[in-house]
C-alpha cells in the first residue's frame, strides 16, 4: 500500500543536522503553552495541533477565543490565514501524481502540507522518482506532523516554567527559520521575485486591510513575478 | 467553556482542511510543466513570504511584545548568519532565540 522504502526516506529527512525538527518543535511549544494559558486542557490542546497542523490557523483560533469571536468569525478568519495552503497544495501535487497511485493517498496526506513539510518537499523532490514520491511525501508529513505534536505537548507542560522573555526568544524562532529557508529556495527570477515581493507587498496591505493583507500581497506580488519571469524566460 | 474550545478547533481544522483539500483538486487538472502550476507556484511562495514577513512587522501573540526593531535587527542578522554558515539553518534559528530573549530582557 505504502512503499516503507521511500516512507522511511522520507521519515528521516527530520533527523538531518539542519532538520525543520528544530523550528517547528519550538512554535509548537510556543503554542502548546499558549493554548494552556488560553484554558486547553492538554487533549483538547493535542487534538487542536493533530487535526488543524497549521501555525498561524492555531494562533488566530488562539486570538479569537480570546476576544470570543463567534464560530462563523472563526471560520472565516482561519480560512483566510490558511487559503495560502491553497496554492502550496496546487504547486505540490502535481508533483506527486502518478497513475497507480490511490487517490485517497493524496486526499488524506493534503494535511501534511504546512510550510516546512512543503519547503522540504519542494526542496527534495527531484531525488525520488515521480511513481513513489507520495509515499516519501508522507512520510515527511508525518514526521513532521509528529514534532508538531510532540512540541504541543511540551509546551502544555513546560508553560508555568516558561518566562516572557523565554517566550519571546521561541516565538522569533518561526519566522527566523522560514525566512532563512525562503532566502535558500530563491533559485531563479519567479521565486525570487515572488519571495522579495511577498514580503514587501504582504505587509504594506496590511495597512489597507489586516485579513486580507497575505492573500492580497501574495496574489499580487505572484502575478507580477509570474509574468516578469515568464518574458524573461523567452 | 469546554464545548466551545471543541468546536473551535473542529471549525479551525475545517477551514484549514477545505483549502487543502480544494488544492488537491484542482492539482488532478493541472501538470507540472503548464504556464498555470509555474503560476501557482509563484502565488505559493509570495503569499508563504507575505505570511512570513507580516508575522515580524506585525506580529501575533508573545512576539508583539518585542520591540519592532529589535525583531528586525534579529531577522536580518539570522539571514546574514544562514549565508556565512553556507545555509546552514540550525545557528541562525538558535542564535535568534537567545538573543531576542537577551535583548529583550535587557531593554525592557
Amino acid at each position: 500500500m505504502i512503499n516503507s522504502k521511500y516512507f522511511f526516506k522520507g521519515l528521516s529527512c527530520i533527523k538531518k543536522f539542519d532538520s525543520p525538527a528544530i523550528a517547528l518543535g519550538t512554535c509548537f511549544i510556543a503554542i502548546g503553552s499558549l493554548l494552556k494559558n488560553l484554558g486547553f486542557n492538554i487533549q483538547e490542546s493535542i487534538f487542536s495541533t493533530l487535526l488543524t497542523y497549521a501555525l498561524p490557523g492555531s494562533l488566530v483560533m488562539a486570538e479569537s477565543l480570546l476576544v470570543g469571536a463567534s464560530l462563523i468569525n472563526i471560520f472565516l478568519a482561519v480560512w483566510l490565514v490558511n487559503a495560502r495552503l491553497y496554492p502550496m497544495t496546487v504547486s505540490l501535487m502535481p508533483l506527486l501524481m502518478h497513475k497507480s497511485q490511490p487517490r485517497w493517498k493524496y486526499y488524506l496526506s493534503c494535511h501534511f502540507i504546512a510550510v516546512s513539510a512543503w519547503l522540504i518537499m519542494k526542496n527534495n523532490y527531484e531525488t525520488v522518482n515521480k511513481k513513489n514520491r507520495i509515499d516519501f511525501w508522507i512520510g515527511i508529513g508525518t514526521a513532521t506532523w509528529c514534532v508538531a505534536i510532540i512540541g504541543t505537548v511540551i509546551g502544555f507542560l513546560a508553560s508555568d516554567y516558561l518566562s516572557k522573555d523565554m517566550m519571546i526568544g521561541l516565538a522569533i524562532v518561526n519566522p527566523v527559520y522560514f525566512s532563512c529557508m525562503m532566502a535558500g529556495s530563491m533559485k531563479n527570477i519567479q521565486i525570487s521575485m515572488s519571495i522579495v515581493l511577498g514580503a514587501i507587498l504582504g505587509p504594506l496591505f496590511f495597512f489597507i486591510s489586516p485579513e486580507w493583507s497575505i492573500l492580497y500581497g501574495g496574489f499580487i506580488a505572484g502575478t507580477f513575478a509570474f509574468f516578469i519571469g515568464e518574458l524573461n524566460v523567452k | 467553556m469546554s464545548s466551545s474550545i471543541v468546536f473551535a478547533i473542529l471549525v479551525t481544522s475545517l477551514a484549514t482542511y477545505l483549502s487543502r483539500f480544494l488544492g488537491v483538486i484542482s492539482s488532478e487538472k493541472i501538470k507540472e510543466t503548464s504556464k498555470w502550476f509555474r503560476w501557482f507556484n509563484c502565488l505559493a511562495y509570495s503569499t508563504l513570504a507575505a505570511l512570513i514577513a507580516r508575522s515580524i512587522i506585525f506580529p501575533a501573540g508573545a512576539l508583539s511584545e518585542a520591540d519592532y526593531s529589535l525583531r528586525i535587527i534579529v531577522v536580518i542578522s539570522s539571514i546574514l548568519i544562514f549565508y556565512f554558515t553556507k545555509r546552514n539553518l540550525v545557528y541562525p534559528t538558535v542564535f535568534s532565540a537567545i538573543i531576542l530573549a537577551l535583548l529583550n530582557g535587557y531593554f525592557a
